[in-house]
């Protein structure tokens, strides 16, 4: 049918020459793992979000296909010596979908509105770098004391807390991108329907259909709009994975944005290079419970993670969609070193085993007196089979293991509220390539994510002293011995690094995996 | 329907009537004979419904033996990367296999108990010992391990998985369609007895019930409590019982109005005893009808729960688990559908089948 | 007649009350929140969030003050779809899932009510025989399983029809969504009007008016008003379920309808979400029910005088 139609229209092409391909230009059909919650990126949380608003909206800087900070709304920054202060200065060519221009003052309007309490912002916590940031989105200050200003239209300066190292990759965010005043005001909180929004990236909104397909076309008033190659792209969201692969494989997705990990050798063999891997900052661990007895003891949650056999998780059971984890951080992070290890890589599994067995007999356990353990998770078919191939290796170790598994909901409800656990699956992508992004989990008082409540003094005094620290390499210095003692006391289990993992068409072209997983489709390229 | 008080005549005529029936009767068959094999069965394939061969996974159906020669090159691999050694050379004669597995840190004779611990071999014998230690000669047996319906994503067999999935489906259906039959039968005997104003808020309670979706009702259930199978029981039973309930009040409506009942008042028996002495023993024929076909029902609820992820918990595992697993993997691994959709169909099927068959049967005008 | 109408609309006000305040309560009593995410929200983001949506006020004062919406035709903003409200959600899905249950139940129903009467007509005859297993096989099999199946068959195998999407209804994207959904109807329609229809042909006036050499079709005729009651009380709920859409055929075939907002609605506490979706469930229930009874009146004249 499919083909029947596209045969049609190119003869009709062919035939119809005094019109241009106008008809026939070819729409990108992209699988995107979810449906967009929101299109306001001040409100906007998940990953596909940032996919289409990467697409809508230009930030000050933003990201090619390669996953390389390039400008965006800004053509050149400067950071003062200090790292305290950033100026900025815009594309005098940048435009609103709407013809107007863009203006510092549009980006100081938009970093205060996602910073009012009032807004009702998820992740406003990723700017708090900002000066006055975080007393603001408390509620403490008033937003006209944010550290950004506009100096004139086409310049902006926005003053930190503290040196961030990161803070250029932060102002790439979803949450940093801008919104069009005159529409805010004007539309409420309406402003983000077809129609009524108005965007400054190389794409404007056309149509939203909730579970359907959110639209986009190229914006004509885009100064790059010359160089956009695919003028139409449709965001369809896949929540069925195996669906969504059939749908590729009858053309109806042009890219998936993810796949069913236990499939992939099927997936390769029917779709041979089109499987592209690529790396990715996420981290799957378990998150052990170091205020309950027996394992506050960290004999115990050493012997736990001394026989998880990585490799088999990672290349066995997940087909090699995911890398053995051995460090809380994944490779490929900026202003770091290659991160320390948790024993396991190294040396022979029989001597881990061993060891397990040894560290289990000094704390109390063994064959008359088994250690149980109660293992959570969220619910998902990948989790489920991690879990129990988990089990499986803990059970070689005398170990019993007992699953409860909930809907996410409940799941992160219950270990936020200090439920009574003892090891919990959990998972961390990284909002930017910078180890902080990761320690800061395990820091004291991090109650949502260190569900344990683990608290080391001296790991919170060097994250302190590092995040003080302007020297980039004793700060990554400072990072290293922090993981270390993470490491050696295994508040969290570190199991897999995650990695992208994707099905491109061969008529899309200029896809490069990369740590940001961005691929705007600006850089990309259809074949018709 | 006669008006007497049932008695063993119309039981026994209605049991001779079910016996002519032929399709019902092989319904019935096919019906234990699944049970029959979900209780006896795990323990006679010869493997653990938990027991996971990490080398064999998503193994198709087969009458094979396995390792075959495809799987086992793999698991020696992968094993002898779990020893940190490599295979310098493997012979096969028979079922007994020659390794020479050599390591430049030396072999560590420990780490041959991985070979076993695969479920793939026997215990391993040392035959020789080469270069100081740096490298072993081994013999081995290689287990001959049968996978009728294949395996799963872990490796485990699907028949035995299948057969102990069954048990727990149709603990399901007929527990959660018990409890349901219950409620049911004593909310409807009693508001269809009681009648009057009691009837209509009781019925109005049926109607709230009635209104609200099923799903939603029962994935809250399911999220309030620690999900256990228990749990999943009550969940169920509280969402098909509305259906008896109406049946047996319809039913009671008209009962309430015979001679036997109305004597039976006149004699000073009290509300209680008459239901359950009288209404509730002349509901059973349309009640049985409904209870046969409720059962199905409820095991396809519980498959639809189990797609959504809220069935049955692991190391436990339902028909619906893991046919809502094959049906994510319907293309990479077809058998990991098939298995535990025959077992599931085929048995919806016997159930309906028989259903009929008892509501023919019960029928007294019929045949 | 028209006095026993107002009478069920004026009965169904105190049940969907009813259904309102179950509903409200229950979801709020289920563990976790609309904001508990993967990555938990700093306190400060928190505590705005449930201030921008009144969470942070007594439980009572917000059931007050959705009624009081209610009142207004107002069913609150989504939770988790942030820029939409629920009314905009379900006035954007329900005519999807509509036009797929519309036509799944006009499917199934002539179908199921043709193959039943083919059935009781001629009892023990092939059709009646193959439809004892055909329909206890259709009412077998899991609607996730059926979808792929078909997908695998008619889209990537033949390549006669899309798997997937909605294309503003082109036919072409609705046959298979709708096998999918009227499969298990026809075989639960067919067995009951069988039944029904075998039942009543063997009452006494049939059998009389058959014995005066009636024409047999006339007979049959007369006999279908009495036989399809049940079917007529029957379709009642199945047309509620049917409109209101299904989560797995809307998630496998990638269609923008209602019935995902159930499940997803719940699982994502998104508390308005879920109580519009009930609400509308609800409200065509006792509808399609009052529909259903009305129809029966029509059919079966005895009733109508009792009513």
């Amino acid at each position: 049918m499919r083909l029947r139609r596209r045969d049609w229209l190119a003869g009709a092409a062919a035939l119809a020459t005094v019109r241009p391909a106008a008809a026939a230009e070819p729409i990108y059909h992209r699988g995107n793992d979810a449906d967009p919650e929101t299109l306001d990126p001040h409100r906007s949380s998940t990953v596909a979000e940032a996919q289409i608003l990467r697409d809508l909206c230009d930030g000050l800087l933003t990201y090619d296909n390669q996953g390389t900070i390039i400008p965006g709304a800004a053509k050149a920054w400067t950071i003062s010596e200090d790292g305290l202060t950033l100026h900025f200065d815009l594309r005098p060519d940048g435009r609103w979908s709407n013809g107007e221009p863009v203006t510092g003052e549009d980006f100081v309007f938009s970093l205060r509105r996602i910073l009012d309490p009032a807004t009702g912002a998820k992740y406003a916590e990723i700017l708090f770098p900002i000066l006055n940031a975080a007393a603001i989105n408390r509620g403490e200050k008033p937003v006209n004391v944010l550290g950004v200003t506009a100096d004139g239209p086409l310049a902006l300066t926005i003053t930190l807390e503290q040196p961030t190292p990161y803070i250029l990759e932060l102002l790439t965010h979803q949450t940093a991108l801008p919104v069009h005043r005159a529409s805010v005001e004007r539309y409420g909180e309406s402003f983000t329907r077809p129609g009524n929004l108005v965007t400054n990236g190389p794409y404007r909104l056309t149509d939203t259909v909730p579970g359907g397909a959110v639209r986009l076309e190229a914006n004509p008033h885009h100064p790059d709009a010359a160089s956009v190659a695919i003028r139409r792209v449709d965001f369809l969201p896949t929540p069925d994975m195996a669906a969504a692969v059939r749908r590729y494989a009858a053309g109806e997705l042009d890219s998936l944005s993810d796949l069913p990990a236990d499939q992939i050798a099927d997936l390769r063999r029917r779709f041979g290079s089109q499987v592209v891997l690529g790396p990715s900052l996420g981290l799957a661990a378990l998150a052990v419970n170091t205020r309950k007895a027996p394992f506050s003891d960290r004999r115990v949650r050493q012997a736990l993670s001394l026989v998880i056999d990585r490799e088999y998780l990672a290349a066995g059971l997940n087909g090699g969609t995911m890398s053995p984890a051995y460090s809380l951080c994944p490779p490929g992070l900026d202003n770091y070193r290659t991160p320390p290890e948790t024993a396991g890589r190294s040396g022979l599994p029989i001597d881990h085993e061993e060891e397990a067995r040894r560290l289990l007999a000094e704390a109390g356990f063994g064959p008359d007196r088994p250690l149980t353990v109660e293992y959570r998770f969220n619910v998902s078919d990948n989790n489920r089979i991690v879990a129990v191939a988990i089990g499986e290796m803990w059970r070689d170790l005398g170990v019993v293991t007992r699953y409860v598994y909930t809907d996410a909901k409940t799941h992160f409800a219950y270990l936020r509220d200090g439920g009574d656990f003892d090891v919990a699956r959990m998972s961390w992508i990284a909002d930017y390539a910078d180890p902080q992004n990761f320690l800061f989990l395990l820091q004291s008082g991090n109650d949502g994510l260190n569900a344990g409540h683990w608290s080391d003094p001296a790991y919170d005094a060097l994250l302190a002293q590092a995040a003080a620290e302007r020297d980039l390499s004793r700060r990554a210095d400072l990072l290293y011995d922090a993981e270390a003692i993470a490491l050696r006391e295994l508040p969290w289990i570190p199991l897999m690094h995650y990695r992208s993992k994707a099905l491109i068409a061969p008529r899309l072209h200029g896809y490069h995996p990369n740590v940001r997983n961005a691929a705007p489709t600006r850089f990309l390229r259809l074949d018709a | 329907m006669s008006g007497a008080v049932a008695t063993a005549g119309p039981a026994r005529r209605t049991l001779a009537r079910l016996a002519r029936m032929r399709t019902a009767l092989a319904a019935l068959t096919v019906l234990m004979l699944i049970a029959l094999a979900c209780l006896a069965g795990p323990a006679l394939t010869g493997h653990d419904p938990d027991r996971a061969y990490p080398d064999l996974r998503q193994l198709p159906a087969g009458l094979a033996a396995q390792p075959d020669a495809s799987h086992l090159g793999p698991a020696l691999e992968r094993l002898a990367f779990r020893m940190r050694v490599h295979l310098d050379a493997t012979a096969r004669e028979g079922d007994t296999l020659r390794l020479t597995l050599a390591s430049d840190a030396g072999v560590d004779r420990r780490s041959l108990v991985y070979l076993p611990r695969s479920g793939l071999f026997g215990q391993p014998a040392v035959q020789e010992e080469r270069d100081g230690g740096r490298s072993l000669v081994v013999t081995v047996q290689v287990r001959r391990l049968h996978f009728l319906f294949g395996t799963d994503v872990q490796g485990r067999d699907l028949l035995t998985r299948c057969l102990a999935a069954g048990r727990i489906s149709l603990a399901i259906g007929l527990a959660a369609s018990l409890v349901a039959l219950l409620i049911g039968v004593a909310y409807g005997a009693t508001a269809g007895f009681l009648g009057g104003a009691i009837d209509a808020t009781m019925m109005r309670c049926v109607d709230v019930l009635y209104a609200l979706p099923f799903v939603f009702f029962v994935i809250l259930l399911l999220v309030f409590f620690r999900p256990s199978l228990t749990l999943m029981l009550v969940a169920i039973a509280a969402v098909e019982w509305l259906d008896m309930a109406r049946v047996v009040r319809a039913q009671t409506l008209s009962l309430r109005e015979r001679d036997f009942v109305r004597a039976a008042r006149a004699l000073g028996v009290r509300a209680p005893g008459i239901i359950a002495r009288h209404i509730v023993p002349n509901t059973l024929g349309p009640v049985a009808v409904t209870a046969t076909l409720l059962v199905p029902q409820v095991i396809l609820l519980e498959s639809f729960l189990s797609f959504l992820g809220l069935g049955v918990q692991e190391p436990q595992t339902s028909w619906g688990v893991l046919v809502a697993d094959g049906a994510r993997s319907i293309e990479a691994a077809p058998h990991m559908l098939a298995a535990p959709a025959f077992f599931l169909i085929a048995t919806l099927v016997a159930l309906n089948v028989f259903g009929d068959g008892v509501a023919d049967a019960l029928d007294p005008q019929a045949g | 007649m028209i006095r026993f109408i107002l009478r069920r609309i004026a009965q169904s006000i105190p049940t969907l009350l009813a259904v309102v305040t179950v509903s409200f309560f229950l979801m709020r009593l289920a563990p976790g929140g609309p904001f508990d995410l993967e990555r938990p929200l700093a306190p400060a983001a928190l505590e705005n969030l449930r201030r921008v949506y009144g969470l942070d006020r007594p439980l009572l004062a917000q059931f007050g003050s959705y009624l009081a919406a209610l009142a207004r035709g107002d069913l609150g903003p989504s939770f988790s779809f942030r820029d939409r409200s629920v009314l905009d959600l379900i006035a954007r899905g329900l005519p999807v899932s509509g036009v797929l249950g519309g036509l799944a139940l006009l499917v199934a129903t002539s179908l199921g009510v043709g193959l039943g009467i083919a059935a009781a007509l001629r009892r023990g005859g092939a059709v009646d025989r193959l439809l004892g297993i055909g329909a206890a096989l259709t009412l077998s099999l899991p609607s996730f399983v059926v979808a792929p199946l078909l997908q695998i068959a008619f889209g990537l195998s033949l390549r006669w029809l899309p798997l997937s999407g909605w294309a503003d209804g082109a036919p072409s994207h609705l046959v298979l969504p709708v096998i999918t959904l009227a499969l298990p109807q026809v075989g639960a329609l067919a067995r009951l009007t069988r039944t029904s229809l075998a039942e009543v042909l063997r009452t006494q006036p049939v059998r009389t008016m058959r014995s005066l050499g009636l024409p047999p079709l006339r007979v049959t005729r007369h006999a279908l008003r009495g036989a399809l009651l049940p079917v007529v009380a029957y379709l009642g709920p199945l047309a509620a379920s049917l409109l209101t859409g299904s989560v797995v055929v809307e998630t496998i075939f990638g269609l923008p309808g209602i019935g995902r907002y159930f499940v997803e609605g719940a699982l994502n506490r998104d508390y308005t979400l879920v109580m519009g979706t009930v609400l509308l469930v609800a409200g065509l229930v006792i509808a399609l029910n009052l529909a259903a009874d009305l129809a029966c009146a029509w059919l079966d004249p005895r009733l109508r005088v009792a009513a």
